[in-house]
């Protein structure tokens, strides 16, 4: 009786996969019925989302609201770029690990620091330590190339492709969509698993009370900075994928403003559910890329979708959705009632 | 056998005296009510026997070992657990997971980052077993901030419960609850810990429900200990009447 109980509103297993499925399969086909520049539109998205998911296990697991995660993205866009320039590494899959070990290893140190920070003081001390890497960029313009950045050629991808000649740009996109694609599904799977587990219901628990959760024996700092260094890190995965698809590195990747494009991007989608850094990712990427292409001012279109997102769906489209979604339910219930007691 | 005792235990907060050289012994098995007037110091002393608060002076030995010093993780390790005077849930989170994070944090496994809660069958059926015992089966399902009060009450004892402690702390379990919700928790949480054979002090202001469901009764005023016996003895107490009572 009990485990039944349990099991209301609880996962179900089967339909969680059987949804995701169905998504992936709609993602896989979509380079088939888009052109190219469509399917370059949504790998950027894709992107977005990756970097939204690690944001978010901060911001809606962790109850920590970063300004400062614009370093890991840039981190890993870096690492990437110095590691093709510097190291002549073409392969992908290389540049990834770099990628990931260079954002894994600024996330400890910056962790150290900020875990045991909270609210305004744990924003503002990241928001700072990614200014410091960001001023760090432009005054060491000898190895980073300051404004100019670095550009990263395209690299091999799973060691069998190489792109020169014509169609290389469009062969190149579709089939690193594919390698985004891939990325961004081991990722949900990845963070989904890690939001489910004890580990993010004790994240959870520190999010709803720090002092109960104490009184449980959970180790606040500990719990904290491993939540930071998995979030600075999947930050930076996507980072690391951006670079090669984007061609160009620059300061602006550090820059505070890119910190608040993954505040945006939570936001709109929604930080209290699982998917709404995803919805969140790619619709932004959207908006701005058809912002930008509209109007010179696209920036006022962008803050007055903001205001308008805080004021009208605090919860994001998601929590949007799930809401109307609920409120059908219980006017639907009612309705049954006299069928079943007929 | 002394399961806890502390030695001259003081807590100042500037000129108050919240804890003022309490020697304070607790018996294994025993239900021990803590009461007092407004401000006597009983939360205080629970704050510092949790490690919530830092003494100012003072020993704390909890079988046989000074955990004076030791930190509020340490002291859950040693077994002891408390719930609060005010409800102190994650609120939303359902009320099956507030007690299953509870014994995944006993098991040590809150740091499985791999691994779907849901999906511990032992876990599970740990869970549903406390619900039960508290009296919320059938409603793990339900967001932690949506139960009613008395069912938050006896959620946060469920989750202190959960814990398994040698020695758990009440804090107010029946404050801001009805008169009828009042005697149905203390009857489950009393049934619970005493068919657990865990050690209890119940820091409480309802005299009906003190001598109705406790062993001992320790008395403070003043950050001291007033009085100290069982619950006739404390009713014949005429120092206690007066103080305390105000009936003298």
């Amino acid at each position: 009786m009990a485990a039944m109980d349990k099991r209301q509103g609880r996962i179900r297993l089967p339909q969680v996969v059987g949804i995701a499925v169905v998504f992936a399969v709609g993602l896989a086909l979509f380079p088939q019925v888009a052109g190219t520049y469509q399917t370059m539109i949504l790998a950027y998205g894709l992107l977005f989302a990756i970097a939204g998911l690690g944001f978010n296990l901060l911001l809606g697991y962790t109850g920590l609201l970063s300004f400062g995660h614009s370093a890991f993205y840039g981190m890993g866009a870096y690492a990437v770029a110095f590691a093709a320039r510097d190291l002549g590494i073409t392969s992908m899959e290389l540049l990834l690990l770099c990628g990931l070990a260079a954002t894994a290893a600024i996330a400890v140190v910056f962790g150290l620091v900020c875990a045991g920070l909270t609210r305004i003081f744990f924003a503002i001390m990241c928001l700072a330590l990614s200014q410091v890497l960001w001023s760090l960029s432009y005054k060491f313009f000898w190895v980073t190339g300051g404004t100019d950045g670095i550009r990263v050629k395209w690299p091999s991808l799973l060691g069998i492709t190489e792109y020169s000649g014509g169609g290389a740009f469009q062969r190149f996109v579709h089939d690193y969509y594919y390698y985004v694609l891939v990325i961004f599904c081991i990722v949900v799977v990845g963070m989904w698993i890690i939001t489910h587990s004890p580990f993010g219901k004790a994240l959870q628990a520190i999010r709803d009370n720090e002092i109960r959760a104490e009184f449980l024996g959970v180790n606040i700092r500990k719990y904290r900075l491993i939540a930071y260094i998995v979030s600075g890190s999947v930050t930076g995965l996507a980072g690391a994928l951006w670079v090669p698809l984007a061609g160009l590195i620059t300061p602006d990747t550090l820059w505070w403003p890119f910190s608040g494009k993954l505040v945006f991007v939570t936001l709109l989608g929604g930080f209290r559910n699982f998917t709404g850094p995803i919805v969140g990712g790619v619709l932004y990427n959207y908006l701005e890329v058809y912002a930008i292409a509209s109007t010179e001012y696209w920036q006022v279109v962008l803050g007055g979708i903001l205001i308008v997102l805080v004021m009208v769906l605090p919860t994001g489209v998601v929590g949007g959705l799930s809401q109307l979604a609920a409120k059908l339910r219980t006017k639907e219930e009612p309705q049954r009632e006299p069928v079943t007691d007929g | 056998m002394s399961l806890l005792r502390t030695v001259n235990l003081k807590k100042h907060f500037g000129e108050t005296r919240a804890v003022d050289g309490v020697d304070f012994v607790v018996t294994e098995g025993e239900v021990l009510a803590l009461v007092g007037p407004n401000g006597a110091g009983k939360t205080s002393l629970v704050n510092l026997l949790s490690a919530y608060l830092t003494p100012d002076s003072g020993e704390i030995i909890f079988l046989d070992q000074d955990i004076t010093n030791m930190s509020v993780t340490g002291r859950i390790k040693a077994g002891i657990a408390r719930s609060f005077q005010i409800v102190n849930l994650f609120d939303d989170l359902t009320a099956f997971d507030n007690v299953a994070l509870s014994i995944f944090s006993r098991e040590n496994k809150t740091l499985k980052l791999m691994s779907l809660a849901d999906h511990d069958h032992e876990v599970n059926k740990e869970t549903d077993e406390v619900l039960e015992l508290f009296g919320l089966g059938g409603k793990g399902h339900i967001l932690a901030k949506e139960m009613a009060q008395g069912e938050r009450k006896l959620l946060d004892v469920a989750v202190a419960y959960a814990l398994r402690p040698k020695f758990l702390f009440l804090d107010e379990p029946t404050s801001g609850v009805s008169t009828r919700d009042k005697a149905q928790i203390m009857d489950t949480i009393s049934s619970v810990v005493r068919a657990g054979h865990i050690t209890a002090a119940v820091v409480e202001h309802d005299m009906d429900v003190v001598f109705k469901y406790s062993d001992r009764i320790v008395v403070m005023s003043d950050g001291k200990i007033l009085a100290d016996g069982s619950p006739d003895e404390i009713r014949a107490n005429k120092e206690v009447e007066t103080i305390f009572l105000g009936t003298g």
